[in-house]
């Protein structure tokens, strides 16, 4: 059995490993086009603050792991799919065949048609390459402007300030992180940013880069401000990788479609991670999440079943957390509520506290907090378990805070014995 | 067999000795804030609860780990969180759904239960056997499924 995989990332790895397990005999293949062994994009804003070095950033140790588990990694760009010959050519034009493929090429970030992103000031942070590029700009005491309030740009914008530069920050959207944080919580993170010196403009565009000379740029913005800047970094969202299927006959939307077994239109080739598109927990449709625990569940997932061993999937739940300057949010779900739901705030602005709570009946759907460390897995586990919360959820109502109560309420026996 | 915490809420009287033993046996204070295990009350029915890691087969927090910071303890099962590996990304945290491994704002890493090596000091300050360390057989996700489908009358508890 040949198992090849196109794509070096979490969910490229973990299924590799997975596939491992699985089937002991097959021959497992990682085929990734990045010069470095395979890395985290998570581990980048730590390695911008000189936490860790770069082989912090890897996934696993190189030197040892995959060898270990006779998995080969090969350093390649993959050209073309013939899914009719089951092969794949790469670009020093060998081919190579498989029984099951996997895609795992993950996304890309994609840019506004701003004039002036051609500017050689002008990053994205994605890539370890680029992580390099935005090291050398952005120097304590420079002016950097980051272009979108998402959540990869809120996630590099401590990195940023860490290494001290003067920074300011433009989102289009009406608050900060809008595809992750209702507006209160948006609203907290814009004043707790503002509050340590962070030059926030939301609702803003940017309308142009332009050179200023001496390495400088200006930026000018759709609210009349100008700012120069040293280094510019783009974080305005990405895109799934989709170009190498797309003459393969493989069906594509947003992502590569994939059903509740990771298997494409074709029943050999699979796909998993940031280019799928596969089924959501919470809605039921095929959507693409970008997330780094959903392209694990995806890898993982994908890999039993082209090891002939997998189930149908409940799908994957949409989740991120974040840490904006020392400030921690999370949402989880249906974070939005549903239609004659109800919900349950608690809005302290002072302490920076929000926790959102959304039920459809007595079931808990969604959730997002600011300035929750503690336990807030358990939403995750109150959402996916579909757990009835019975008068737990008044309870909740009346006080948001005792979501681990009531988890561990309504999962263990209190009774004396 | 590999030995786990069981935990019988019947039992604890909410003394939280287990939590003083757990922070000073980690943190080197006795700091039940710090602990990996946490006492829950229940004042309506006058009940309480320790909580902690069950070391799950699942171990979401190590698949969730975009870095390898967390492994397996081969011989006490306990999932490890290495302090020089963990970046303090937190994308287990949300990936645990039993909200039992944490961030800490004092180290810059998350923090979970790691059944002390093998001698978990919460089951050795316990007076009243309510953490005992005993033989593990059910696995997390089991565990989940079954106390979600016990938790209260037609719960539909499915995968």
């Amino acid at each position: 059995m040949q198992h090849l995989i196109i794509g070096a990332g979490p969910a490229g790895v973990v299924a590799a490993e997975t596939l491992r397990k699985a089937d002991p005999d097959a021959a497992i293949a990682i085929i990734g086009d990045e010069p470095e062994p395979p890395y985290s994009r998570m581990a980048i804003p730590y390695y911008l603050i000189n936490n860790i070095d770069e082989s912090g950033t890897y996934l696993r140790d190189p030197k040892q792991h995959f060898g270990a588990l006779n998995i080969e990694v090969v350093q390649q760009r993959v050209d073309k799919i013939d899914t009719g010959g089951k092969s794949v050519t790469l670009a020093d034009g060998s081919s190579r065949s498989y029984d099951k493929l996997l895609v795992a090429t993950g996304s890309r970030p994609v840019s506004p048609p701003i004039p002036g992103l051609d500017l050689p000031q002008v990053h994205s942070c994605w890539t370890l390459e680029d992580a390099r590029n935005i090291i050398k700009l952005a120097q304590p005491g420079s002016n950097v402007v980051l272009i979108g309030a998402g959540f990869i740009g809120c996630i590099i914008l401590e990195a940023l300030v860490k290494r001290g530069v003067n920074l300011a920050v433009v989102e289009t959207g009406n608050r900060m992180v809008p595809r992750m944080l209702d507006e209160k919580a948006g609203g907290l993170l814009e004043t707790w940013c503002k509050n340590r010196g962070i030059d926030v403009h939301t609702s803003c565009s940017v309308e142009g880069i332009s050179d200023a000379g001496d390495g400088q740029v200006e930026v000018s913005l759709s609210d009349g401000s100008k700012l120069g800047a040293a280094l510019v970094i783009t974080a305005t969202g990405v895109k799934a990788n989709t170009d190498l299927v797309a003459d393969s006959g493989i069906e594509v939307d947003q992502g590569i479609l994939v059903n509740r077994r990771m298997q494409t239109s074709n029943p050999d080739v699979y796909a998993a991670g940031d280019v799928a598109q596969g089924v959501d927990f919470s809605t039921g449709n095929f959507e693409v999440q970008a997330i780094q625990p959903t392209a694990t569940d995806h890898g993982r997932i994908a890999a039993l079943n082209m090891a002939g061993q997998g189930d149908e999937h409940h799908g994957t739940l949409n989740m991120n957390v974040l840490d904006t300057v020392g400030l921690v949010s999370c949402s989880f779900g249906l974070w939005m509520g549903v239609d004659g739901g109800d919900s349950a705030h608690l809005y302290n602005p002072e302490e920076f506290q929000y926790i959102n709570l959304q039920f459809d009946g007595d079931h808990l759907v969604g959730a997002s907090s600011v300035g929750k460390t503690q336990h807030v897995g358990v939403l995750r586990g109150l959402i996916e378990s579909r757990i009835h919360l019975g008068e737990w959820k008044q309870r909740l109502m009346q006080d948001p805070t005792a979501i681990m109560e009531a988890y561990v309420a309504c999962t263990q026996e209190l009774s004396y014995h | 067999m590999q030995k786990s915490l069981n935990i019988d809420p019947g039992k604890c009287t909410g003394c939280l000795q287990c939590e003083m033993a757990c922070s000073y046996e980690h943190t080197g204070t006795f700091n039940p804030s710090r602990s990996y295990i946490k006492v829950f009350t229940f004042h309506h029915e006058g009940r309480f609860a320790p909580y902690t890691c069950t070391q799950c087969d699942e171990a979401w927090c190590m698949r969730a780990c975009p870095v390898d910071a967390i492994t397996v303890d081969m011989a006490t099962g306990a999932k490890v969180v290495h302090d020089d590996k963990c970046v303090g990304c937190k994308v287990c945290t949300i990936a645990c759904p039993f909200g039992t491994i944490n961030y800490s704002q004092a180290t810059g890493k998350v923090v979970k239960c790691d059944l002390c090596g093998g001698d978990p000091q919460c089951a050795a300050a316990c007076p009243t056997d309510a953490i005992t360390y005993v033989d593990a057989d059910w696995t997390g996700y089991d565990r989940m499924l079954a106390s979600a489908a016990k938790s209260l009358p037609s719960a539909e508890a499915t995968a």
